[in-house]
């Protein structure tokens, strides 16, 4: 068939009716282009930060930084550099993506799962929990948590306490903070020994099953040893823990620990957007799992909760990982907008107050940009290796 | 929908209409007594009555939508009835669940697609149920497994995962799983309609030799050259009824009933 | 055969029958609709005082809120500013003439059988933008010219998430169809492109539309503001968009490629007349979709300083004049952005729907 069109062509192709040498001028003239844009942007901005006074390179990675930074996980004072303000951002930015991935999949996983109650109330209250929520902005949602609700909070004088202990205003949340006095060595003693325990449970058993058939309830016991020995432990070595209690001190509190408004506003905002996602995902990947699939776990007699774990669940994973992750990369991303409420993430940090200070905005860009990129890579990286081993098994 | 129904199984079951088959049913395997099911309005199953002894194989057969597959789902409950009995195994299937958890392990049932288990290879298909509800020992389900898989034909392919598999292999793989339970009775819901025309005469060769073992079946077909060798009885449904139940010989050559007369014209004119 | 029974058992389900069915089917379902249906009772209750019983409708002062409820004054008294940002009231007849328009193209798509309403669409993706282009900002025909930076509230927000789709359209397929060209130079350079922009956050491409653009450009020549995060806007969309279009363009069988080499169709032909009519036709709950998502995301552009409705009223809550409006302005908005994206979504599911069956038959 395709012979015709050659066919109808003279004899020898001219060179540009060639598709190799018409291919290879096409890339050329791509690679062209692209250098020439890119040396068109270089030279403009050299050209244009020379005129503006602006210096170039990362030195100012060096220099010091001079602002201070409500909340950061390593220390830090406005003496540090430059350097240590992007440590700092990215710090912040990888707890609060590390804390909004556990709530959202927590609570993404109790609502899919949810949607598919047959109690009628429980699924439909899901269905608007996640019609409602997806369907507004996330800013708008972390502006209603960050000015509407924690913003209304009474003052740290007014605080809501529940215990004595508990503090909840509009500087924050206040918790108590464990301190770990001597002898406490013996808890995270017993609590290894608890894990190894269990772990060895679980190949006993496993070991066990297949040699006698018999089925132990590795989960209920398991579960027991984790909580019941270092309870032990904690009592035998005379309960050594105390607890830093926040208090009042002047106009606000001090000790303990802290959620800084900022941090808690985000963190929900977050986990609720993120979760009402991960809920159809969650729900659509145990839809997936085909009807025919429980009916003949059914026919061979496994018991539901048996057909939910050993035919639907490891199924409907393959379905949900993949979308699964690239909900944590899009959680990872809109942890940005932090900058919008003044927590002190990477963006707000870097892009904001270091570029503003500093003026080197293409190297704070590239930077801030190379992180997110890094971030994604990583886990597109991971995400191939899972989706190869899955993909080896089906065919 | 469970609870409302059950009030009404029992009810009308002990007041309905005493089958004829009653007298010499106290040895069947399979019992169903004036069995009757709706969908919403849609009555599929009418007044169906059954008894089947054991070792004896029945073919159901009968034109699309009247009622086959769902007949045959309800002896292991993956459907429900709502009037009548069925008792299998001298268990009557209620809302039980203990009932119908032991009445599916004595049953077997192989589905038209087969319905393997995809991220399961074939050895961990077979062994699945007996490991976890029969609690065999790993090796010992799994030296059983392999008996069965060679009583299919396919040994070799005990690693493989379905999806690598023709369709005739994984239809025997789903034989083999059934087998693996060690039931009493078999049920096979068309097994060979999905089935490219080559590989159709692996699996009936496969289910000839199992009705050979004395084996329970009760197998929906419309392979009536299987009928015609291994059947005890054959029965025509037409509408969601039992139109014509006979013996094979007596059904190809002397049908009673026109509709039966009509359907045997058309399935034997292909 | 016996007596035919004709009627199921139970024919007609009483109210009763359903709840215990559907709520009270075993003891912990029960529990769960007791628990959750008092935890329904008891702040839907409130909140719906909160909303419309204890409300205030009416009135013109901030003084005018006496209630418990909400104060939506606040709402009908700045809704010109909601809407128009700063656009001159006399000049706002033309954004309105927009709105209309708008609704006129898009409207009828929510109405099957409409007769000629893929013409109302083609015109709302084509023509559409070029009567914006000269109506909103003015400048020609005797228009009075509007900057930009007088644009605001809901008419921008429209104007960022339309004008980032239209113009990432053409640059997604061209994109999509460069990752799947067997030139090894052309599809590196498009999966670079695509995927540095998907790695990274929409703030951060505003942040460099806004900073580095204006660096980026020759001396003398340089966007406004608004501009500027159009730019921004557009490629990071277009990656999106890239990667929409390259699904449909993966999941048109082979044999329609080969069909069209068959016939001797050039690549361009091939494309233009065979693959992309399939492809764009099979992605268009894809691009509703991104659209929704853009949508949300445009109320970003309030973090470089620009007034979409949701920095309008972020910028008024703030207002001395009304005390603790905070909540009723948030509510407004996402009020205005949930009625939109839901609406879309509705649509495209059932688009999605009616291409699934139309795909099997
Ligand atoms: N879940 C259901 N809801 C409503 N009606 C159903 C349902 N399942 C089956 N039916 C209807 O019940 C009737 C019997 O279906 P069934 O599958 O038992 O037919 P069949 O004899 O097996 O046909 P086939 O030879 O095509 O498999 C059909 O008319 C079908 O439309
Ligand atoms: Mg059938």
């Amino acid at each position: 068939m395709k012979k015709q069109t050659v066919d109808s062509r003279p004899a020898g192709p001219k060179p540009w009716y060639d598709p190799r040498i018409r291919s290879l001028f096409f890339q050329f003239v791509a690679i062209a282009l692209v250098f020439w844009g890119g040396w068109t942007l270089v030279d403009n901005t050299l050209s244009n930060m020379e005129s503006r006074g602006i210096s170039t390179g990362f030195g100012f990675l060096n220099e010091t930084a001079g602002f201070g930074i409500i909340m950061s996980l390593v220390p830090y004072d406005a003496t540090m550099t430059y350097g240590r303000t992007f440590f700092v951002g990215l710090m912040n930015t990888l707890l609060v993506s590390a804390m909004g991935i556990v709530a959202a999949t927590i609570i993404g996983f109790i609502i899919g799962v949810a949607r598919l109650s047959s109690n009628w109330l429980v699924a439909k209250l899901a269905l608007v929990y996640i019609e409602v929520i997806r369907n507004i902005p996330l800013l708008l949602q972390i502006f209603f948590w960050y000015f509407a609700v924690l913003g209304s909070l009474p003052s740290p004088r007014q605080s809501v306490e529940v215990g004595g202990s508990f503090f909840l205003n509009n500087r924050g949340l206040y918790l108590p903070e464990p301190i770990t006095q001597d002898g406490f060595g013996l808890v995270w003693g017993a609590l290894i020994v608890a894990i190894v325990a269990v772990v060895g449970l679980r190949t006993w058993a496993k070991r066990r099953q297949l040699a006698t058939g018999q089925i132990f309830p590795t989960f209920k016991v398991g579960f027991a040893i984790l909580v019941i020995l270092p309870v032990l432990a904690y009592l035998t070595a005379g309960a050594p823990l105390e607890w830093d209690l926040p208090a009042l001190k002047g106009f606000n509190f001090g000790g303990g620990i802290t959620i800084i408004p900022e941090l808690a506003a985000l963190w929900i905002a977050l986990s609720l957007y993120t979760a009402s996602f991960i809920a159809e995902i969650v729900r659509s990947g145990i839809l997936s799992v085909s009807k025919g699939q429980t009916e003949a776990a059914k026919a061979l007699g496994l018991p539901n909760g048996l057909t939910l774990r050993l035919v639907v669940i490891p199924q409907a994973m393959r379905v949900i990982i993949p979308p699964l992750t690239s909900q944590y990369l899009n959680l990872a991303k809109n942890s940005s907008l932090a900058t919008a409420i003044g927590y002190p993430d990477l963006v707000a940090v870097f892009m904001g107050t270091t570029l503003n200070q500093t003026g080197q905005a293409v190297e704070v860009v590239a930077i801030t940009m190379a992180v997110y990129l890094t971030i994604s890579l990583t886990i597109s990286l991971f995400m191939n290796i899972y989706n190869r081993a899955v993909a080896i098994k089906e065919r | 929908m469970g609870n409302t129904m059950t009030d009404q199984t029992q009810a009308t079951g002990s007041t309905g209409p005493v089958p004829s088959q009653k007298d010499d049913s106290s040895s069947a395997i399979i019992r169903v007594e004036s069995m009757n099911k709706w969908y919403g309005d849609f009555h599929v199953l009418k007044d169906l009555n059954l008894s089947v002894r054991q070792g004896e194989r029945i073919v159901i057969c009968g034109p699309s939508g009247s009622g086959k597959s769902t007949f045959i789902r309800c002896i292991n409950r993956l459907e429900e009835h709502q009037q009548g009995k069925i008792i299998v195994d001298n268990i009557e299937l209620t809302d039980d669940i203990r009932h119908i958890d032991t009445v599916r392990r004595e049953v077997g049932m192989v589905f038209q697609h087969f319905n393997l288990f995809p991220h399961l290879t074939v050895l961990e298909n077979c062994c699945l149920s007996p490991i976890w509800v029969r609690k065999t020992p790993r090796k010992e389900a799994e030296e059983a497994a392999m008996e069965y898989l060679e009583r299919v034909k396919i040994p070799d392919q005990a690693n493989k995962f379905p999806g690598q598999l023709s369709g005739g292999q994984q239809q025997r793989v789903a034989i083999a799983r059934a087998l693996c339970m060690k039931p009493k009775i078999m049920l096979f819901d068309e097994p060979t309609s999905a089935l490219d025309p080559e590989m159709i005469k692996e699996v009936l060769d496969v289910m000839i030799e199992l009705a050979g073992s004395g084996m329970t079946m009760l197998c929906v077909t419309h392979e009536m050259g299987f009928a015609k060798t291994v059947a005890d009885r054959v029965i025509f449904m037409d509408g969601g009824e039992i139109v014509e139940e006979a013996p094979p010989h007596e059904f190809f050559t002397n049908p009673q009933e026109p509709r039966t007369q009509k359907f045997l014209e058309q399935i034997l004119d292909h | 055969m016996a007596e035919p029974m004709l009627k199921p058992p139970k024919v007609a389900i009483s109210p009763l029958d359903w709840m215990r069915q559907n709520l009270f089917s075993s003891w912990y379902n029960s529990l769960l609709t007791i628990v959750v249906g008092y935890m329904v009772v008891t702040s839907v209750g409130p909140l719906f005082t909160w909303l419309f019983f204890e409300a205030t409708f009416l009135g013109d002062e901030p003084s005018d809120c006496v209630g418990t409820g909400a104060c939506w004054l606040f709402i009908s008294q700045r809704l010109n500013f909601f809407i128009y940002g700063f656009y001159p009231d006399e000049f706002q007849w033309r954004v309105d003439v927009m709105f209309l328009l708008l609704a006129v193209c898009f409207v009828p798509q929510f109405i099957e059988r409409f007769p000629g309403r893929k013409w109302f669409g083609l015109f709302g993706l084509t023509g559409l933008p070029v009567v914006g282009y000269f109506l909103i900002p003015g400048g020609n025909f005797g228009l009075e010219i509007v900057e930009s930076s007088k644009w605001g509230g809901l008419m921008l927000t429209l104007i960022l998430a339309y004008i980032g789709i239209i113009a990432s359209l053409p640059i997604g397929i061209l994109l999509a169809l460069g990752r799947r060209s067997e030139m090894p130079i052309i599809r590196g350079i498009c999966v670079v492109f695509i995927e540095v922009w998907r790695a990274v956050p929409l703030i951060t491409v505003l942040f460099m539309a806004s900073v580095m653009l204006p660096l980026f450009l020759p001396d003398g020549m340089n966007f406004e503001k608004l501009m500027r995060a159009l730019i921004g806007i557009t490629l990071w969309q277009s990656a999106y968009m890239a990667e929409v279009i390259r699904g449909g363009l993966q999941a048109i069988p082979r044999g329609q490629y080969e069909a069209a080499d068959a016939l001797g169709l050039g690549y361009w032909k091939k494309t233009g007349l065979i693959i992309l009519p399939q492809a764009l036709k099979m992605v268009i709950p894809g691009i509703v979709n991104t659209f929704i998502s853009l949508f949300k995301d445009t109320t970003l552009v309030l973090i470089i300083g620009l007034f979409d409705i949701l920095g309008t009223v972020q910028s008024t809550v703030t207002d001395p004049a009304w005390q603790n409006v905070a909540i009723e302005g948030y509510v407004f908005v996402a009020f205005c952005f949930w009625v939109f994206c839901f609406g879309i979504s509705r649509y495209s599911q059932n688009l999605e729907r009616k291409l699934d069956t139309g795909h099997k038959t």
